[in-house]
């Protein structure tokens, strides 16, 4: 185990030493806000996914599909990239299309497109990435 | 208590059976690509989840229980990546979904021009 210690600090410092390691490698400096962010989004998975299987369920099927472009207000990569992935697991909403700070997503429901472009989530995931440090 | 618990990790478990199930039953009815994809989306997510959040109760305070949630937390890291490249690989395809709204004036992001395919 000592071996196995001194191996893998021998290699991060080696890594570090060479410059492979990029800033956005592992974002360790999000890990306090993630405590609260993963809640609110499981909540909002919960919430979206019980309104997904509702509209399967229903005879009807009220499906209203609508492609919309959002505006991502993150500054980082890790930030878009949070907000284009939390669109995309919370059921209903998919990201298609992603360039610079543009998001082109497909949702089933025209209520889910409207939720969406009012912007609740994306104030959710700037504060997420940014908090109040920089 | 090994009762309680037995009872809410089966609760857990049939709840992540029936996501599974309407997701699999969306999948037969949505109209195409796009929709269904959505209808997957319960699985990865609330399926999954409820199965996971069932078997760790099962697993009680163990090193089996530390696993599964690293296996659901990996599963909430990649199967969003999954599914966006899923449907942008259908919309490259020129497969364009069917739509009730569309709200993007047929610009799509990262195309200069609008799109006429």
């Amino acid at each position: 185990m000592l071996i196995g210690a001194f191996c893998s600090f021998g290699v991060a410092a080696l890594a570090s030493r060479m410059e492979l390691l990029d800033k956005e490698g592992h974002p360790i400096y999000l890990l306090g806000r993630a405590l609260w962010y993963w809640p609110w989004l499981i909540w909002e998975i919960i919430k979206a996914g019980i309104d997904v299987s509702k509209i399967i369920l229903s005879p009807k099927m009220p499906i209203s599909p609508t492609l919309i472009n959002v505006r991502s207000s993150q500054k980082s990569a890790v930030g878009i990239v949070t907000y284009a992935n939390s669109i995309t697991l919370t059921p209903g909403t998919v990201s298609v299309e992603l360039e610079g700070d543009e998001i082109t997503v497909h949702a089933i429901t025209r209520a889910g497109a409207d939720d969406l472009a009012e912007g609740h989530m994306d104030r959710v995931v700037s504060r997420f990435e940014g908090g109040g440090a920089t | 208590m090994e009762m309680v618990l037995d009872i809410l990790s089966w609760i857990f478990l049939l709840a992540g059976g029936a996501f599974c199930l309407i997701g699999g039953l969306g999948l037969l009815r949505m109209p195409d690509v796009y929709t269904r994809l959505h209808a997957v989306s319960v699985i990865e997510t609330l399926g999954m989840g409820c199965i996971i959040l069932g078997l760790v109760l099962q697993a009680g305070f163990t090193l089996v229980a530390a696993k599964l949630i690293i296996i659901a937390a990996l599963i909430l890291l990649t199967a969003p990546v999954a599914t966006h490249a899923l449907a942008q690989a259908a919309l490259h395809a020129g497969i364009l979904p069917k739509l009730d709204h569309d709200k993007t004036g047929g610009h799509i992001a990262g195309e200069d021009e609008p799109s006429n395919s």
